[in-house]
């Protein structure tokens, strides 16, 4: 119960936070140089003033900024998204339509890099300065020096051209038009090389942090008491250091979910995922402003969402935040 | 009768880069069965690294490299790792200094006794839940059947250590080890915890090894006594020998050190004060959430204190008595929410910000830590010449002051060209308190400036204290939470509780005749009372 | 000095220092070595490397020195890595300290600022910057500077709220020291080095952030940059997928060196920690 309170609790502060994003993103965009309508009569081949006048009326952009931001934050409390003139349809309908392979590739890489990124933390500090420790360190330092879409291209000329075992890009195969557990298998395999781009870059971080939160907590006193007890170091490392060095790892995740989401929008492109990166760079590139406002939103409710269920993991994890000390 | 547990010119080496090759040198202890065994040192000593080779738990870089350890017939220094886990927790079991760190803060009680039962024994579930649950009650831990689902941040300090006690007297082993279990315990914690293992050592007729820095603990509770130096046992014998007629003279020092309990005879005080604390309150409201479950503490309540001209105030109290948090509001560190703090004709407690960086050189204050109260990148001469420079003295000017400041504490005036780390503890105790005499205030607050020493420093400082109040005619008020300093050190003393002054008055008199119950419990509790006052001592 | 000699005792470290001046050398040679315009029209494209040895690593798709372009595109990830993190790191420190010395609601407030940069995806962000600001190479520095603060914030914010209480702070204070003394004079020195280590973290993020961009053909076109080169090669991946590779290798590379270093200038200002 306290748990719920609590991550209750953070839920209402990060609805400051969320006003904070969209007013200040709405602001910039204000900035920018041409709006939707230009956007729609470049891509239309051009138009007369009264076209654009009439456009401009019909997007509501013919009032002031602030009107503006009133409308769009109004139009949000009932969960419209506005209109995205690019594509011809409800901005909400755009990004439904992307959400599900960016979630996929987002569960599939942090699932990946959280439990490699355990399991090589716990043997590199098992053998610090010894040679699983050597190599798994350096291994680490070279997927995180990697840029994510120079390893994803190369993955694709390994994996996809020479030996051809998955395939290079797309959600899924739409030529054959597979139901079922065969779609779900085909899904499975285009979503292989982009889920190894994205995750293996954040094993590499958490590896380095789980190591390092390993070896700080071995130093501490209850490992020690733990030792006087006659406990021998495996038993040690399971029953009394893991769960307190998963701690600062589980933080990091909450932390690092924006950055994330963010590496998605490459890997996307790399792989030519329909997700929600992809149409971030797609709206930019089209200046399809409307659309882009609404996936600042989407993405800081998905960040929210995960920073909701790490601090509920936290807090399982660790009793001194819910019974208060 | 045999020695259960014998060092037998144990020698323990330390890594290359240490300020000295051996922790231990030669040690050679015999510990009796039922008989606590103190071994007393100074930090450095080796006396906690004594414990942790007996263990084998010996930090990396750090072996054994000579003697025997020998347990029930067997070295254990020889002993193969499998063989010594054996030994650890249901042989030889230890307790620890700081309760808090030494549990794991995310297992239950409960489940880190019962662990001791799960690795060395076969009892099931159930068993060792009614083990632990016994356990706890032998410790007389308040509430046991709540105490083993609790987690350690849910207890008190003393109910930690009890709890830790009940874990290494889990399997009843022959040898206990108890590394300074007390000394981040409040006095009269303390004292309860060390009935409580002299009591069960009584019972189950362990023999305890029991390492202290403290010789009121040893007098309280040593069948015999060990003196360690430098890694070398210096002395040992029977605890009437060794603290009676001690032989060797770095035990002799060492006793010497140990302020007496009885207060000198009062000084004449004089008739007007120099600083007047008139209903000095701060109150803490933490956590809650919109105005619901929100926690008020009362740090300060309603405190009123006059120091005479030339007069020492200490204050007194354990852990969370408010005495800190009032020194920090007579200084303000902390400002309080009511009341007021006169030096001459100014309210302190009244000041904007920038009148009192005017007002506050009248007003020093000396900290506890003396490795937290000096910038580390900062020159120590320099730690001393800023305070001159910020209220207008010459640059040039404050530099050749805090060399002569430097001078007046004892310490190498050519010294303010070094680096805090370049000076041991009591050296940089010397530097903060040159630091705040370099504003010559009419009022020094002094919060715990000796506890962090060794006994031997302490008395060094306090002396030094002493005699600067003579010649600088110094008004002190002192926070400490030891009586055995208060009663050399002070004039007039009060004693916090909970934020309140329970009892006030010239040191002779509330010492020698206390009034409030608190006082009487707080007096009560000082480990070997009689030790180290001849008066007492002869009385009973 | 110990510290160097500490420092020169890890061999990762010498490593990262090695790469890291090899780097350099690169970036300081190019205009010498390759004084034509990197992007300017070199020879039939698609030449494979080591087959002209006009063109020791080859031409792209349009026909462009390859070696040309990794040599000038070192000058433009160093310094748009550095001048980024500057700005980075400034407002961090600024923020943090600020946040971290007063507390209460300055606390409250910037950190809610800091959280919302947090929450939304940092190359999100930069995205929006970029669309809204363009992208030359000016703009896409101070963008990448503004999107990678909050981390160091939050790290000089941390190192304040243990500092400032610390008793010699508290001296400071008692001594009469005034607010802007106490955070320049007594923290802040004492709050840089693990600031100044995350700098480096800061820096190889900067680099592969503007790498990312670059590959999505919206940092500045104009200046020879890896990611930019990487970005032509995927056209030609099929087959000459060593245009890709090649300046892959060079940000490999580069970032591996900054990161070596960090974890170097880490180990040696807490010896006690070393091999974490």
């Amino acid at each position: 119960m306290r748990i719920l309170t609590l991550a209750g609790r953070r839920l209402a502060a990060s609805i400051p936070t969320l006003l904070l994003i969209l007013i200040g993103v709405f602001v910039l965009l204000q900035f920018a140089p041409g709006d939707t309508v230009d956007a729609l009569m470049a891509q239309m081949g051009g138009g007369d003033a009264e076209t654009a006048k009439q456009l401009r009326q019909y997007y509501g952009l013919d009032v002031s900024a602030w009107a503006q931001l009133g409308n769009y934050l109004w139009r949000l409390v009932r969960l419209d998204l506005g209109f995205s003139a690019i594509y011809g349809k409800p901005v909400a309908t755009v990004i439904a339509e992307r959400l599900p392979a960016t979630i996929l590739l987002m569960t599939a890489s942090l699932s990946l890099a959280f439990f490699f990124g355990l399991i090589f933390g716990v043997i590199a500090a098992r053998g610090v300065n010894r040679w699983p420790d050597t190599l798994i360190s350096t291994l680490g330092l070279v997927f995180y020096a990697m840029p994510t879409f120079w390893f994803g291209l190369m993955a694709i000329v390994v994996f996809a051209i020479y030996l051809q075992w998955l395939p290079a890009g797309g959600f899924e195969d739409i030529t054959v038009g597979l139901t079922g557990f065969a779609r779900t298998l085909d899904i499975a395999r285009h979503l292989v090389l982009p889920t190894l781009t994205l995750g293996l870059f954040y094993m590499a971080i958490y590896l380095r942090i789980m190591r390092g939160s390993m070896l700080e907590v071995l130093t501490l006193d209850f490992v020690r008491t733990a030792r006087a007890k006659g406990m021998d170091e495996t038993r040690v490392v399971v029953r009394h250091v893991l769960r307190n060095a998963l701690l600062p790892m589980v933080t990091l995740i909450g932390l690092q979910a924006g950055t994330m989401l963010g590496g998605s929008v490459v890997v996307e492109s790399v792989f030519s995922l329909p997700g929600l990166g992809r149409l971030a760079y797609e709206s930019v590139i089209q200046r399809d402003l409307n659309t882009l406002l609404g996936i600042v939103f989407v993405s800081a409710l998905l960040v929210i969402t995960v920073n909701f269920i790490v601090d509920l993991l936290y807090a399982r994890l660790d009793p001194r935040i819910t019974t208060g000390s | 009768m045999s020695a259960i547990l014998t060092l037998d010119a144990v020698s323990v080496s330390l890594p290359r880069n240490a300020d000295r090759p051996h922790a231990m040198s030669e040690v050679s202890l015999a510990l009796n069965p039922n008989e606590i065994l103190c071994v007393v040192g100074e930090s450095g000593s080796g006396k906690s690294m004594t414990a942790n080779a007996v263990m084998r738990l010996l930090p990396p870089g750090v072996a054994i490299d000579g003697g025997r350890i020998l347990f029930e017939g067997r070295d254990l220094a020889g002993l193969s790792e499998p063989d010594m886990r054996k030994i650890r927790g249901a042989g030889i079991a230890m307790i620890f200094q700081e309760p808090m760190t030494a549990l794991n803060p995310l297992i239950t009680i409960g489940d880190q006794i019962g662990e001791l039962f799960s690795l060395h024994t076969d009892l099931g579930k159930a068993q060792i839940r009614d083990k632990v649950q016994a356990l706890l009650e032998e410790v007389r831990i308040p509430d046991p059947v709540a105490a083993a689902k609790a987690y350690p941040h849910e207890l008190s300090g003393g109910q930690r250590q009890r709890a830790m006690i009940a874990m290494a007297l889990a399997l009843d082993p022959r040898v206990l080890i108890a590394d300074e279990p007390t000394t981040a315990l409040d006095v009269t914690t303390q004292a309860q915890i060390l009935e409580l293992i002299r009591d069960l050592q009584k019972r189950k007729g362990t023999a305890v090894l029991f390492i202290t820095h403290d010789f009121g603990v040893v007098a309280e509770i040593a069948d015999r006594v060990a003196v360690m130096s430098q890694g070398r046992v210096v002395e040992q014998g029977t605890a009437e020998a060794i603290l009676g007629s001690p032989q060797h003279p770095y035990t002799k020092q060492l006793l010497a050190a140990v302020p007496p309990l009885d207060a000198p005879p009062p000084r004449e005080l004089s008739p007007d004060a120099i600083l007047t604390i008139e209903h000095v309150s701060k109150t803490y409201r933490t956590g809650g959430f919109l105005g619901r479950g929100q926690r008020v503490t009362h740090a300060v309540r309603d405190v009123s204190l006059v120091l005479p001209r030339g007069a020492t105030l200490g204050i007194v109290g354990e852990s969370g008595s408010g005495k800190s948090t009032l020194a920090r509001c007579l200084v303000r560190l902390i400002d309080p929410d009511s009341g007021a703090i006169r030096i001459g004709g100014t309210d302190l407690a009244s000041l904007s910000k920038s009148e009192l960086r005017a007002e506050t050189r009248h007003i020093q204050m000396v900290f506890q830590d003396p490795f937290a109260s000096l910038n580390p990148r900062r020159k120590a001469g320099d730690a001393v010449a800023q305070g001159l420079i910020v209220h207008g003295t010459p640059r040039a000017e404050a530099r050749a002051r805090s060399q002569e400041l430097f001078g007046l504490v004892g310490l190498d005036p050519a010294a303010t060209e070094r680096y805090p780390h370049e000076f041991s503890g009591g050296q940089r105790q010397r530097i903060g308190l040159a630091r705040a005499l370099a504003l010559e205030p009419r009022v020094l607050v002094a919060d715990e400036p000796v506890s962090a020493l060794d006994v031997s420093v302490q008395a060094q400082v306090l002396k030094l204290l002493a005699d600067l109040r003579v010649r600088l005619g110094l008004s002190i008020v002192f926070i400490t939470h030891d009586l055995r300093v208060a009663a050399q050190v002070c004039d007039l003393v009060a004693v916090m509780k909970d934020g309140e002054v329970v009892e006030s008055g010239p040191i002779g008199q509330v010492f020698g005749d206390p009034q409030h119950p608190y006082t009487r419990a707080l007096l009560a509790a000082i480990p070997g009372r009689g030790f180290g006052s001849p008066v007492s001592a002869s009385a009973g | 000095m110990s510290f160097l000699k500490l420092y020169f005792r890890s061999p990762p470290a010498v490593i990262g220092l090695l790469l890291l001046i090899f780097v350099l050398a690169m970036a300081v040679s190019a205009d010498w070595l390759y004084p034509r315009d990197p992007l300017a029209l070199a020879g039939r494209p698609l030449i494979w490397p080591f087959a002209n040895p006009r063109f020791l690593l080859g031409t792209d798709n349009s026909g462009r020195d390859i070696a040309a372009q990794i040599f000038h595109g070192a000058r433009i990830s160093l310094l748009i890595g550095l001048v980024a993190t500057i700005i980075s790191v400034m407002i961090g420190i600024t923020i943090g300290a600020v946040a971290g010395y007063y507390g209460d609601w300055v606390d409250t407030v910037l950190m809610r600022v800091t959280e919302a940069f947090q929450t939304l995806p940092n190359f999100i962000l930069l995205l929006v910057l970029v669309a809204v600001f363009g992208s030359t190479i000016t703009t896409v520095t101070v963008a990448i500077g503004i999107v990678s603060w909050p981390a160091s914030a939050r790290l000089t914010r941390a190192e304040f709220l243990s500092l400032r209480n610390r008793e010699f702070v508290q001296a400071g204070r008692t001594l009469g020291l005034r607010d802007v003394k106490l955070i320049f004079g007594e923290i802040l020195p004492n709050a840089l080095p693990p600031v100044i280590v995350y700098a480096s973290v800061v820096m190889a993020i900067a680099i592969l952030l503007e790498s990312a961009l670059a590959f999505l053909k919206l940092s500045d076109p104009n200046v020879a940059s890896w990611g930019n080169l990487i970005g032509a090669g995927r056209d030609v991946l099929r087959v000459q997928w060593y245009v890709s590779a090649i300046p892959g290798v060079a940000i490999l590379v580069t970032v591996l060196a900054v990161s070596l270093v960090g974890q170097g200038l880490n180990d040696a200002l807490n010896p006690r920690l070393k091999g974490r």
